[in-house]
């Protein structure tokens, strides 16, 4: 296995000889110690490709870990802050675990294969975290992370291109419901779930796999305009239909350094992902008393006005400095400029207007725009399609 | 029965609009969201005008006139929630000009493949490039903050006109004697001799002469075409200034999610609805007459058509000062393009490009020099189609998969030149004909597997884009991009400001400031003065600043 080799070089993930074909423009990055595209060829045709098309991003790298065992519902319930148990089998979940301080350490997926099976997909390494809350019950944790190689396949087209390599009636999959093919004699597993807010699914497959479904998937999707995107891309899509991300709108609070840098849930605007409910699980005391007491911070997504994004910017009220900005970006298809911003309470209320204090350079000479923005009610993106079932065929 | 049916309050709109084109539908939307009440009236049972896509061949849709999308402004498309609309603005990669010699020059967007690919036909014009793109980059900063503007007046002593013409002079100013001097010869040079002051290679010039005569009845040696150069540069989609894209479903979606816009501000469009005349009472205009008699009444009406029809069809020269009616007349807005619009049964092959190439979703050409451009537009001033036409030529299904069912493919081919007239008489069928063999030869010639894909093919000369469109001559841009005509002088000196000389008369299509092109500012300016008259508050957004 290469991650236990001496060989300290970035991994390459399975789907690596064709994503490398692809990558026109070798523009590499390395996530998670994986060498992942940036770029393929073009950021907005990619993120088009997502929009209008059919995108493919390789996902290899996430991290996956297996949970099983008698106790593995209840485990899950105590590490997450949503109620785990009313996940179904075949269903997925997306929801974000806290420290004891009840401050968000990670946000991610956990997919239910049985009722004492499942696999949480984690953007953060997180085995120190699960063995260490996996005191007292009764689980196995497994990384996988190397045993199964994923795709993301999203878009208007993704439908059509999936149930053309045999995924049939891949349509009548609902959203956050996945589904077991067999691919080439091997377990193929898909679920429709994935990071642009639009239709589209994840595809996951043993890595002994990965060259051959990457090319079948490409021959199935010739004609419905099928290509790759890199994490530019990626990054477009989720800042517009509203999707944090850990490490750049919130800090993984186990990871935290200097105090107060840490956010709840309530401050990333994740109240719906949070079971009060439960009789206990991590953070949940800590989480009560702010629920008691008032959080400290809101999250907001604004709509900018102008077209530079206000990448960095101190939000203002008048003279005063309430937050800053935590993404943010032009949103080709909602034609909108939109950020991410952390704002003292109590602001930032839906239809509060601020001012984004937004510095940009041009040919050496720095600009500063003062540009007024709206507090939105929800993310800009949000497309009738993402949901409906069955799912848009081309 | 009611006699007076025509009279009712139901006629009775605050403003009227004649023709539903990207202009008027936005001047409309503008008017409606200050509160009037606005009617479109539009001749076509279908809205558009020259912003339109209909499927003409069962399961390929046709953009017929207008093909691509860089120019509409961002701040309208956000000011109106054209997305929530519908609208999806969609960028296309790059082009290619083919060679006669089975070579071709690749148009990539990436800085330095491009680099990479110019130097295959020259290291020094590749070397060359980065200047070239510094100077134009200069002429679109000039000019972009213009457009969501009213032209000042040089000619006015009202302190609007004044505070803006100094506005005006100091971006000139701004750009240094040399600076100065290169921005009057933008204006006023070929494109011919200013790329050739840049470059040595046939076909480099040649692929960037091509968007200097797109639309204009000139050739790439005529003074004036170095700007009509730059009015295809000044556009961006979402920030990249020169890029174009396609909007998804075709152009008729541009238009579609306007009229939606208008429609949510309680906007009426009349389609059937063909305006015989502007009725003038007292220097003032009251309404319009349908030529079926029907007449709507209206304190505002304004004329989304070309100036020609403004006041030489729609309006009484009776009504009119004679100096309007004499510049109406020689307004040059002269037809020099056709379209053919064909369904394909698979993706074409071209010799020397791979098919998977991202450049084959961009604008493909065939003419690689200066020299074959200028012969073409020979034959415009013989009174004859092009021989070996300029073709600007898409392939939108390569981006867009809701245009023509999956593995077929929709193309677009924009054909330059073809004159208003075959030696002095009208197109004939024969001609028409002639005009589509000249064309499908041509590409044929580059492409061995073109001819056998055609399963359908309209192809339209300036007769037809005239005949169902309304643009005089067929002339895509309401009138020539000539510096005569352009600013403060378009359409004409002293009419400028999109008011019209009679007193509630406006124009608000292409033929005014900023000019044709799918941008929406002319329509949006229009409102923005409209409104002003009326002492309403303004709805029009300003410009985004450049930087």
């Amino acid at each position: 296995m290469n991650a236990v080799s001496r060989d300290t070089m970035l991994l390459e993930t399975p789907f690596h000889s064709r994503v490398a074909a692809m990558c026109q423009v070798n523009d590499w990055g390395n996530w998670m110690g994986y060498t992942t595209p940036n770029a393929y060829f073009d950021v907005e045709l990619e993120y088009f490709a997502v929009r209008s098309t059919t995108g493919v991003f390789d996902l290899s790298p996430m991290n996956k870990y297996r949970i099983q065992g008698p106790d593995a519902e209840a485990y899950l319930n105590r590490l997450a802050t949503r109620n785990v148990s009313k996940i179904g089998i075949d269903r997925v979940g997306y929801t974000v675990w806290c420290n004891d301080g009840g401050k968000v350490m990670d946000d991610g997926t956990i997919f239910r294969f049985g009722a004492a099976d499942f696999r949480l997909c984690s953007y953060q390494r997180a085995m120190d975290w699960l063995l260490w809350c996996a005191l007292g019950f009764d689980v196995t944790i497994t990384d996988e992370t190397e045993a199964v190689a994923a795709l993301a396949v999203q878009g208007p087209t993704s439908c059509t291109c999936l149930t053309g390599i045999g995924l049939t009636d891949l349509n009548t999959l609902k959203p956050f419901g996945m589904r077991h093919y067999q691919f080439e004699g091997a377990p193929l597993m898909v679920s429709r779930t994935g990071f642009t807010g639009d239709l589209g699914y994840e595809v996951w497959v043993p890595p002994e796999k990965a060259e051959i479904l990457w090319d079948r998937l490409f021959e199935a999707g010739k004609d419905y305009l099928i290509k790759p995107f890199g994490s530019y891309a990626l990054d477009i899509a989720r800042i517009e239909t509203g999707f944090i991300q850990a490490g750049v709108d919130f800090v993984p609070a186990e990871e935290m350094v200097r105090p107060g840098r840490a956010r709840s849930p309530f401050e990333l605007g994740l109240e719906w992902l949070v079971d009060l409910k439960k009789p206990l699980f991590n953070g949940r005391t800590a989480l009560l008393k702010e629920k008691r007491e008032g959080s400290k911070f809101r999250f907001a997504m604004l709509n900018v006005e102008g077209n530079k994004p206000a990448e960095h910017s101190f939000i203002l009220k008048g003279e005063q400095q309430i937050g800053t900005v935590t993404s943010a970006a032009w949103c080709p298809t909602a034609k909108s400029n939109i950020a991410f911003a952390q704002l003292e309470m109590p602001e930032g209320r839906v239809g509060q207007d601020y001012v984004a204090e937004i510095y940009y350079q041009r040919e050496l000479h720095w600009t500063r725009v003062l540009a007024p923005c709206t507090v939105m009610d929800g993310p800009i993106f949000n497309p009738k399609r993402r949901r409906q079932t069955p799912a848009i065929a081309h | 029965m009611n006699h007076n049916l025509g009279e009712t309050p139901l006629n009775q709109y605050d403003a009227i609009v004649i023709g539903a084109g990207h202009n008027g539908l936005t001047n409309a939307a503008y008017l409606a969201k200050a509160g009037l009440k606005v009617a479109i009236l539009e001749r076509n049972p279908y809205i558009g005008g020259a912003t339109v896509s209909r499927e003409l061949h069962e399961g390929w849709y046709y953009s017929n006139c207008s093909y691509v999308c860089s120019l509409l402004r961002p701040e309208i498309a956000r000011d109106l929630e054209l997305p929530k609309h519908g609208l999806q603005v969609v960028p296309f990669g790059g082009g290619a000009t083919f060679m006669r010699n089975g070579d071709h020059l690749g148009n990539y967007h990436d800085h330095d493949r491009h680099y990479r690919e110019m130097a295959r036909h020259s290291l020094r014009d590749a070397n060359a490039y980065d200047r070239y793109t510094a100077d134009v980059t200069k002429q679109t900063k000039l000019i972009r903050p213009f457009l969501m503007r009213t032209p000042p007046d040089p000619t006015s002593l009202k302190l609007r006109d004044l505070t803006d013409l100094i506005d005006f002079a100091k971006a000139f100013l701004n750009m240094g004697e040399e600076g100065l001097a290169d921005t009057i010869a933008f204006w006023t040079k070929s494109v011919g001799d200013y790329l050739n002051e840049y470059f040595e290679t046939d076909v480099i010039k040649a692929h960037m002469a091509g968007s200097g005569i797109i639309g204009t009845a000139l050739g790439v040696y005529s003074p004036g075409t170095a700007y009509v150069l730059l009015h295809h540069y000044m556009g961006d989609v979402d920030g990249n200034v020169g890029s174009w894209g396609f909007a998804r479903g075709g152009m008729g979606a541009v238009a579609d999610s306007i009229s939606k816009a208008f429609l949510a501000y309680g906007g009426d469009i009349i389609c059937d609805a063909d305006v015989d005349q502007i009725i003038v009472k007292g220097n003032k205009a009251t309404g319009v007459a349908l030529k079926n008699g029907t007449e709507y009444k209206a304190p505002i009406v304004v004329s989304n058509l070309d100036p020609k029809r403004t006041f030489l069809d729609i309006m009484d020269a009776k009504d009119l000062p004679e100096a309007v009616v004499k510049k109406a007349q020689n307004f040059k807005i002269r037809g020099s393009s056709g379209k053919l619009n064909i369904a394909l049964d698979g993706l074409p092959i071209f010799n020397g490009l791979d098919p998977s190439n991202p450049l084959m979703a961009g604008d493909l050409h065939f003419s690689d020099s200066l020299e074959r451009q200028e012969r073409a537009y020979d034959d415009w001033k013989n009174e004859t189609w092009s021989k070996d036409p300029y073709l600007d030529m898409m392939i939108p299904s390569l981006t867009d998969p809701t245009m023509a069912p999956p593995g077929k493919h929709m193309m677009s081919v924009f054909v330059q030149y073809a004159p208003p007239k075959i030696q002095g008489r009208e197109w004939t069928d024969e001609d028409k004909d002639g005009f589509e063999k000249t064309v499908i030869d041509q590409i044929s010639s580059y492409s061995p597997n073109f001819r056998d894909l055609i399963l359908h093919c309209e192809t339209r000369t300036p007769r037809e884009i005239e005949a169902e469109v309304g643009l005089t001559e067929g002339n895509i841009f309401q009138g020539e991009l000539t510096f005569d005509q352009l600013l403060f002088n378009r359409p004409f000196p002293g009419y400028a400001q999109y008011r019209g000389p009679v007193t509630g008369m406006y124009m608000c299509g292409s033929g005014t400031h900023p000019g044709g092109g799918v941008m929406s500012a002319p329509g949006a300016n229009a409102a923005r003065e409209i409104l002003r008259d009326l002492n309403k508050p303004n709805t029009v957004p300003g410009g985004y600043a450049d930087d």
